[in-house]
């Protein structure tokens, strides 16, 4: 960003008093906070729904925010330097992690996952490293020459694959996809060469088969097969994603109602509450009710950009970008799986689906965006 | 290194904005594809929505209460729940049966007994007619594959005492016996539809509407009067224990209306739990079995004789020796009555009377008189299989067919065809139809005999409990009854048995206009007495004072007219 610009922004913030001036002194970017509760708000009336009106439900997951908040309130106080500083120790913690997940892991539902910390619960190393990786990649970048070279562009992948792979091991195809994307998108960001990608998307077109028949574990190639073609086993793996559509279109414009949808209420549809629930959401408010979720994730996300966009440092500056397009992109994801047009893959709904570790780290990423934002003044 | 910053700088903002409009353009594709399942498939898919959910469900048709004359239920429909499964939803989660694992009402254990051997099916039933909160207990675990189904179950609240009238339905509630069966198409009704919202595992959630009306079942009203009913089968039974005997029937008819007021028999059965149950305590004998009516159809033999004008009731007969040869064969008396009238000879039971009589008669005139008096046809009441009775029809008789008929041997009825018999005496000589149902008006009914000889017949009847007759034991305090005993010998490996014998008798009370009917049928009763003096009377003498009592008849005789007269004299 340039002298003059930020010069411009300036007086607009101090000239404000009272609480915009406080919320800034501690560090909050008040739309950005505003948008979070709002889908937050929204997220807990339909999870209150999802969830079989269980209130105990909607209190666990409240819970789960104020941890949230908070995490997300002691990073927004820390300056940026400091996350440039920590990133390459953070990444090579969660490294070790990733390392020592696929040792002595704990196994659920046929994946090695999470570690088990005594005193303090399972942890998955995965969910830091969808902050760590962006954050390396963006510090690796931070003094060097821009559009990167050759070598640059391959230490970079090296870095986004390395830990993408780990977690592919576990295997947690969804999560490793993401994290490659969050590092991937910086990648572009800072002038990936096209030649570079147009050679990786013909490598993709000739690799992907070869992974089909020689990498994908059995059940992710069932996975893809039921993506291709649910009609193919209705009753098996095709369930989900059959009942998802059918509930999904069955809302339609104003939806069945809230507490209403057929589908979610009578137990047709799997995952309600957590990565399914935006199914759940178009059945019971339809086609309106998606257009205000929409519309709350598209400030949220409007709000991250352009902080980036204005961020100080090229660190800041990728480093957000990355986190915000990240938060877009788990959006696509989820919404494309339970609309059928991509595989199903488990990636909840940020900030709406029920469960834990997720929504951590994604409030751990808006904090760091709001300290983007906050601290730029006294970096100037 | 500045420029080439600033470059990099114009370009990373370049890039930035690329990468933005990229997403940007997924996410307006994952909007067109949310605007093309909500609006353009919406049809589609909600239809599937409900093809998932909604269901179209029988409505089982109440069926209509069977009651007796004053409305008692007789038989009543109570809703039960009937568990099924779908064996192949069942087998795929298996895991979750354990959750029936020490159920009281279907164990896992006996779950798969049920589902393994059906694995291919996608219908068997696994517990029928449970309370509705015992099938609770089952459902509530959720068993994928395990439904519930509204039916309704009989249940007899007279139990034995009117099972053999009022029959019972099998487990699908389709009458097997009795009204039951004969009225199955009035008492069933027909189902309607109703379509719900069934959850994932089957269980209604909500009913939506009902496409079409369970139309219920008619009630059915019977002729039985309840307090009758327990009455005669009381007495009944007790009669048939006392004499160790093998069964026995009661008919209680109102001669009046032709309706019947009881009809029970022994042995019976408890149509509520039908567990152990033999085939010979299901019938109803008072309809279905068949016997020789002996002494009691000499009424009608002397009908035939008063109403042809050959003799009145006081014409003398001379009975000596006790005996008469006919066709080479002998028919004897009980003893020597001597010469007395007609009437006395009655009361006396003379078997050589009614012989002089009929061989007196043309030969198709007694035969074409006990057919206007019902014989040998169905009473036609709407009662599942009812006999006919066997009235002989000859061209020609020979003198000992003739003989042997006039005092009850050579034709078979039914307990209630000798009802009706004795109800057209009862009725001034009318023949109303009998009627299981209770009757309103009452049909104008055949004459048979003319009412004086009815007349006479009754007063004759009154002598035979007289202390002249054979059935003291018939009486009924505070009434004037009268009946005719009969003691037959029963058919055993197609002889006649020396000792087995059928006792029988047959009342109408009160005696100067009598209304009611009782027929008695003891079963070979085992013990030292067997005459129908002895064993039948005595029930006669209770039901019918019962009847009266209950029915408010106006006592027309003082306590005690009999006083003083020993019980045992009686003979038949």
């Amino acid at each position: 960003m340039s002298n003059h610009e930020y010069l411009r922004q300036l007086p607009s913030h101090q000239r404000g008093p009272g609480n915009l001036d406080l919320a800034f002194r501690l560090h909050i970017d008040m739309p950005l906070l505003a948008g979070l509760l709002a889908i937050m708000g929204f997220g807990l009336f339909v999870l209150y729904s999802a969830g079989g009106e269980s209130m105990d439900l909607v209190l666990r997951q409240l819970t789960r925010f104020l941890v949230g908040f908070i995490v997300l309130f002691v990073l927004a106080q820390l300056p940026p330097r400091t996350f440039r500083f920590w990133s390459p120790v953070l990444y090579g913690i969660g490294l070790l992690m990733l390392i020592l997940v696929l040792v002595i892991g704990t196994e659920a539902k046929g994946a090695q996952r999470w570690l088990s910390l005594p005193g303090i619960g399972r942890f998955q190393p995965s969910e830091m490293m969808k902050i760590a990786v962006p954050a390396l990649v963006a510090w690796f970048f931070r003094d060097r020459a821009l559009p990167p070279s050759m070598g640059d562009t391959f230490v970079a992948l090296m870095i986004i694959l390395v830990p993408a792979m780990l977690i592919g091991r576990q295997p947690d195809l969804g999560t490793a996809l993401l994290i490659s994307m969050s590092g991937l998108v910086i990648l572009f960001m800072a002038g990936l060469s096209w030649r570079v990608i147009g050679a990786s998307v013909a490598g993709a077109a000739i690799a992907a088969p070869l992974m089909y028949f020689y990498v994908l574990h059995d059940y992710q190639r069932r996975r893809v097969d039921t993506f291709l073609n649910p009609e193919a086993d209705p009753l098996g793996a095709g369930w989900n994603i059959i009942q998802s559509k059918t509930a999904i279109g069955s809302g339609g414009i104003q939806g069945k109602g809230w507490l209403n949808g057929t589908q979610s209420q009578l137990d047709f549809l799997p995952e309600s509450h957590t990565d399914f629930i935006f199914a759940v959401l178009s059945e019971e408010l339809g086609l309106l009710g998606i257009l205000l979720l929409f519309a709350l994730y598209l400030f949220v996300i409007g709000r991250c950009l352009w902080i980036s966009y204005h961020a100080q440092d090229l660190f800041s500056r990728l480093f957000g970008a990355g986190l915000a397009l990240t938060f877009f992109i788990y959006i696509l994801v989820n919404v494309g799986m339970v609309s059928g047009l991509l595989p199903v893959v488990g990636v909840p709904l940020p900030l709406i689906s029920y469960g834990g570790t997720s929504i951590v780290t994604l409030l751990a990423g808006f904090g760091i965006l709001m300290s983007v934002h906050t601290h730029r003044r006294l970096m100037g | 290194m500045k420029s080439a910053q600033r470059n990099s700088t114009g370009s990373l903002r370049k890039r930035y904005l690329f990468m933005v409009a990229f997403w940007a353009l997924l996410g307006i594709g994952l909007l067109a594809r949310a605007v093309d399942l909500h609006i353009v498939q919406h049809e589609f898919l909600s239809r599937q929505g409900d093809m998932r959910n909604l269901r179209v469900e029988p409505l089982a048709a109440h069926r209509g209460v069977i009651s007796d004359r004053h409305g008692r239920p007789l038989a009543v429909s109570t809703p039960v729940i009937t568990l099924w499964a779908n064996p192949r939803e069942a087998l795929e989660s298996r895991d979750s049966w354990s959750r029936l694992n020490g159920n009281k009402v279907l164990d896992s254990k006996a779950l798969a007994q049920r589902v393994l051997p059906n694995s291919q099916r996608e219908f068997i039933y696994l517990s029928r007619h449970l309370a509705p909160e015992q099938a609770q207990q089952v459902l509530d675990q959720r068993v994928p594959g395990i439904y519930a189904l509204t039916e309704y179950r009989r249940y007899y609240p007279a139990a034995e005492v009117t099972s053999h009238v009022v029959g019972f339905t099998n487990i699908d509630d389709i009458g097997q016996e009795g009204i039951e069966l004969s009225f199955e198409e009035v008492l069933r009704g027909a189902a309607g539809r109703k379509r719900v919202v069934r959850d994932l595992i089957g269980r209604v959630i909500q009913d939506i509407e009902i496409i079409e009306e369970a139309r219920p079942g008619q009630d059915v009203q019977l002729s039985i009067d309840l307090r009758l009913q327990y009455l005669a089968y009381r007495e009944l039974m007790s009669a048939v224990s006392r004499h160790n005997a093998s069964g026995g029937s009661v008919v209680v008819l109102d001669a009046d209306t032709g309706e019947i007021l009881a009809m029970v028999n022994q042995p019976g059965y408890n149509p509520n739990g039908r567990a152990s149950l033999s085939p010979s305590a299901m019938r109803n004998r008072a309809v279905t079995d068949l016997f020789e009516p002996g002494s009691t159809l000499k009424t009608i033999t002397l009908a035939t004789a008063l109403e042809a004008g050959m003799v009145t009731p006081h014409s003398m007969i001379d009975t000596r020796p006790g005996t008469i040869r006919v066709s080479g064969k002998t028919i004897r008396d009980h003893r020597n009555y001597g010469v007395m009238d007609i009437t006395a000879a009655f009361g006396k039971s003379s078997n050589v009377m009614t012989t002089k009589l009929a061989l007196d008669m043309q030969p198709q005139q007694l035969q074409n008189m006990l057919d206007r008096f019902g014989f040998g046809r169905a009473t036609g009441i709407p009662f599942p299989g009812e006999s006919d009775g066997v009235l002989p029809l000859r061209a020609r008789w020979r003198d000992i067919e003739q003989a042997t008929l006039s005092y009850g041997y050579g034709i078979s009825v039914t307990a209630l065809q000798l009802a009706q018999a004795y109800a057209v005496v009862a009725n001034d000589g009318v023949h109303l139809p009998v009627s299981l149902t209770r009757v309103n008006e009452p049909p104008k009914g055949e004459r048979v005999i003319s009412a004086a000889t009815a007349g006479m017949l009754v007063d004759m009847l009154g002598v035979v409990v007289s202390d002249h007759g054979t059935a003291r034991q018939a009486r009924v305090n505070g009434y004037q009854v009268g009946g005719k005993t009969g003691t037959v010998h029963k058919i055993v490996n197609g002889a006649y048995a020396d000792d087995n014998y059928l006792s029988l008798f047959v009342g109408v009370a009160p005696l100067d206009n009598p209304r009611y009917v009782t027929v008695v049928v003891i079963d070979d009763p085992a013990g030292e007495a067997y005459y129908g003096g002895e064993v039948a009377a005595p029930v006669f003498s209770r039901v019918m004072e019962g009847v009266l009592r209950t029915l408010n008849v106006t006592p027309d005789a003082s306590q005690g007219i009999w006083a003083g007269v020993t019980a045992s004299e009686g003979r038949s």
